[in-house]
């Protein structure tokens, strides 16, 4: 299903190409090191386990894009630490945003649910940015249709503030005030080739900088 | 993509391909506890059926319900139309009840392009005369690449009544845009005049057709359609041109059998080759309702059409106008 997509101009793969590679912003300020990252995410794995008894029953679900190669990441450092294969998955969430009308279409991404389900686990939905925390509330609904966990939450690897939704993370990264006129931009090596978190002046609404603002940005920059 | 779907031929192939891709995620609703998504929820769907149909309409019904869409039938019979009202009125009446899309099937061809400069909704076309059937072919393409994993340089032969099949003219159109040969194989009499300005192959010897295909698609014998005496008998028919046991063994061992349905049993394709583990036909009715959702999704979802760079933001109903599918 990972089509090599053309964007070429007038289709919907060019207005949201989340499959897209990303480069890295220009003028953008570097807050994680991927050895930081790494760091990150061994706690976060450290503090899943802690708070699920020994991560038995845990399922990792990530949201495309960035969310699902971080979720893998964690699966493979839970079983790392506990020595029990953790099953990890994808939850797309495009059929439950709510600005859906407010743009062209846009391009599915990819569901998978390992096999043992969700029933009765406990979820922990992984994403790289957490912002306004719509794509939460969205992934719950979309959960929600899928099965009935017994708990659900959230990792991420960045939360940015300006939340819209009375929703907050159960494992942060990293804390990153921002402005919101500021762009934040997270490379993964399994996306982008190289792992980054980036944190750029904005420039989609002033328009003075340059296009980082188009859709297709990683994270919730750009939303 | 357009804002409407009338033509097989109105689709580049990354739009083609957005739509596989797109129903291919889809598929997976129907595996799903609840089936049901909640992408449409208050847009009006409405099905607008001149001509009798079961499968294509209550595969669009389900596919509009599995995004939960609002449905409302309309099929000719028993209704206004039957007092004579004309299409255009009909149209109208729709357009007051504010229909976001209209699926219509029509015995005249072109009927879907005329409606759609008269509704500020997205028409999908289910249907017009011999014209075009353009979601049954992306279902084609669809039930083609799940099972042969590609389409590109993919072998199709399709078989039999082309001159009143819709369905061989949209799957040629869109066949050829994915990148796979086509060719056809029937009688002279139910050949198209213009059809060596079609880009595909056209042969009349099944037989030796069948060793060279990756699909063979059968086609119905629309006996309804004819006027006129196509072939001397059906079982002259059916021996040049129909599909048997002892026929589909001349296929390579990977090759799929399909057929858009209904089928005439014993007429293009013997009992035994319908329910042969090569055939698709079943295949193709669950890969339909998927389809249609794709469609449905990428034609409504967003503001305006799936690639109207116009429309990003403003309200697409009132700032173009209809007919006018900016790309």
């Amino acid at each position: 299903m990972t089509h090599a997509l053309q964007p070429g101009a007038g289709s919907p793969a060019a207005a949201g190409a989340r499959l897209a590679r990303s480069v890295p912003l220009p003028g953008g300020k570097i807050v994680l090191e991927p050895d930081e990252i790494s760091r990150v995410l061994t706690r976060i794995a450290h503090e899943i386990l802690e708070r699920t008894n020994g991560g038995a029953d845990v399922v990792l679900l990530g949201i495309p894009t960035r969310g699902v190669p971080l979720a893998r990441r964690l699966a493979a450092k839970l079983t790392q630490v506990e020595g029990r294969p953790a099953p990890a998955g994808s939850l797309d969430i495009t059929m439950y945003r709510d600005d859906l009308r407010l743009r062209p279409a846009r391009r599915l991404g990819h569901t998978s649910v390992p096999a043992s389900g969700i029933d009765g686990k406990t979820v922990v939905l992984v994403d790289d940015v957490l912002y306004s925390g719509r794509t939460v509330r969205a992934a719950l609904d979309a959960l929600s249709d899928i099965g009935r966990p017994r708990a659900v939450q959230l990792a991420v690897l960045v939360d940015r503030g300006h939340r819209e939704l009375p929703i907050r993370a159960d494992y942060v990264g990293k804390n990153l005030p921002t402005s919101q006129r500021e762009l934040v931009q997270v490379l993964l090596a399994e996306t982008d080739g190289q792992d980054a978190v980036i944190v750029g002046p904005g420039g989609s609404r002033a328009g003075g900088q340059d296009s980082t603002g188009q859709p297709g940005q990683p994270g919730e920059a750009s939303r | 993509m357009k804002r409407h779907l009338i033509s097989a031929a109105d689709l580049s192939r990354d739009d083609a391909l957005l739509i596989l891709d797109t129903a291919e995620e889809l598929a997976q609703v129907a595996d799903r506890p609840i089936r049901k998504l909640p992408t449409l929820r208050g847009r009006t769907v409405v099905n607008l059926f001149y001509e009798d149909s079961t499968r294509t309409r209550i595969s669009f019904e389900a596919a509009a319900k599995r995004l939960s869409a609002d449905v409302i039938n309309f099929s000719a019979k028993g209704s206004s139309v039957a007092k004579g009202e004309s299409l255009k009125d009909t149209a109208l009446t729709l357009e007051a009840m504010g229909a976001d899309a209209v699926v219509i099937r029509h015995p005249a061809s072109g009927a879907p392009r005329r409606l759609a400069n008269w509704v500020r909704g997205s028409v999908v076309n289910a249907g017009d005369g011999t014209h075009e059937h353009p979601t049954q072919a992306l279902l084609d393409a669809f039930t083609m690449r799940r099972r042969l994993g590609r389409l590109e340089g993919l072998r199709v032969t399709i078989v039999g009544d082309v001159l009143h099949s819709r369905v061989a003219r949209s799957n040629v159109l869109l066949l050829r845009t994915l990148g796979a040969d086509v060719t056809l194989v029937a009688p002279p009499t139910l050949l198209p005049v213009a059809v060596s300005t079609w880009p595909c192959e056209v042969s009349y010897d099944l037989s030796g057709t069948l060793p060279k295909s990756d699909v063979v698609m059968m086609l119905r014998v629309q006996a309804e359609r004819m006027t006129a005496a196509y072939f001397p008998t059906v079982r002259e028919y059916s021996r040049r041109y129909g599909l048997d046991a002892g026929r589909m063994a001349l296929l390579p061992d990977h090759a799929i059998v399909m057929h858009p349905g209904p089928m005439n049993r014993g007429v293009e394709i013997a009992a035994e080759v319908a329910d042969s583990s090569r055939s698709t036909i079943v295949e193709q009715v669950a890969n339909g309702v998927s389809v249609r959702m794709a469609v449905l999704y990428l034609l409504l979802s967003g503001a305006g059409s799936a690639l109207d760079e116009i429309g990003l933001g403003a309200a697409p109903a009132e700032t173009q106008i209809a007919g006018v599918t900016a790309r």
